[in-house]
């Protein structure tokens, strides 16, 4: 029996919105506040969701405490009370949330292989979630 | 094609405990759910269902038949009770929460009249929950 098990995680970062890409007026035109020139911050809430079959010997999908292990050490770590900007992974991307779900799931496609990871989804606020699949 | 949620809660006691294991691997591997003293959990239940609407009545299904169903066969049953002595699933298989999704499913499957079952979802924590889809 093939089951979806779905972890949700914190973290708080902050960031700008800003492209090298746009001049300053069409920056501030896409992004809005989000381009304010110090930043801001977000608590994000991460939601891992893996598959695969029921180990019939233990009830599981994969061991909990590795995936949240996983999660801990490559995303939490990572991007906690950090400032996106200045993170190699948005060196040239922009920090959206759409980038930063993009840059979550290969990560944890990379380090967590326990289960098939099927998705991730990402809330900046709870108005705004994202997700991504690959 | 439309699917309706209808959601609701349970709450009851589990342990994790495999006789196969040695008592060392069962610490090792299920970590404080191995506590054959048991604990429990709040659970939020969401079963998914989806049809055609039916053009008489405007419904997907009758929600108070999904009631009625969702009351006897799970609320009943699991609700204020210790899944591993008293469910019956469990007096052979480890009440976890992706066995739990999957006795709900089997439990539902045939009971729905008019919708198909499309999804369980089982949440054991805010944080934590599996979706059970039917798939072998």
């Amino acid at each position: 029996m093939k089951a979806h098990l779905t972890r949700r995680y914190i973290f708080s970062a902050s960031h700008r919105l800003h492209s090298d890409a746009l001049s300053e007026d069409e920056n501030r035109a896409t992004y809005g506040k989000c381009n304010n020139p110090y930043g801001h911050g977000h608590n994000y809430a991460l939601e891992v969701t893996v598959s695969g079959q029921v180990n019939p010997q233990t009830g599981m999908v994969c061991n909990l405490v590795d995936l949240d292990d996983a999660v801990r050490r490559e995303v939490l770590e990572r991007f906690d009370h950090e400032n996106l900007n200045q993170r190699q992974e948005f060196a040239v991307a922009v920090p959206t949330t759409e980038n930063l779900s993009a840059v979550i799931f290969n990560i944890l496609k990379q380090s967590f292989t326990a289960a098939h990871l099927e998705r991730i989804r990402l809330e900046e606020t709870m108005m705004n979630s994202f997700e991504y699949a690959g | 094609m439309v699917y309706l949620t209808r959601k609701c809660e349970f709450s009851a006691s589990h342990y994790y405990h495999n006789p196969e294991f040695t008592d060392e691997e069962n610490a090792r591997i299920f970590g404080k759910c191995a506590n054959l003293n048991g604990h429990g959990h709040n659970y939020t239940l969401e079963v998914t269902v989806k049809g055609d609407v039916d053009s008489r009545t405007g419904f997907v299904v009758d929600l108070k038949e999904l009631k009625e169903i969702l009351n006897r066969e799970v609320i009943e049953a699991l609700d204020h009770r210790h899944l591993n002595k008293e469910v019956p699933e469990f007096l052979t298989r480890i009440p976890t929460t992706e066995n739990l999704a999957i006795a709900i499913w089997n439990r539902l499957q045939n009971k729905l009249t008019r919708a198909k079952l499309h999804r369980v979802r089982v949440y054991e924590l805010p944080d934590l929950f599996v979706d059970f889809y039917g798939e072998p």
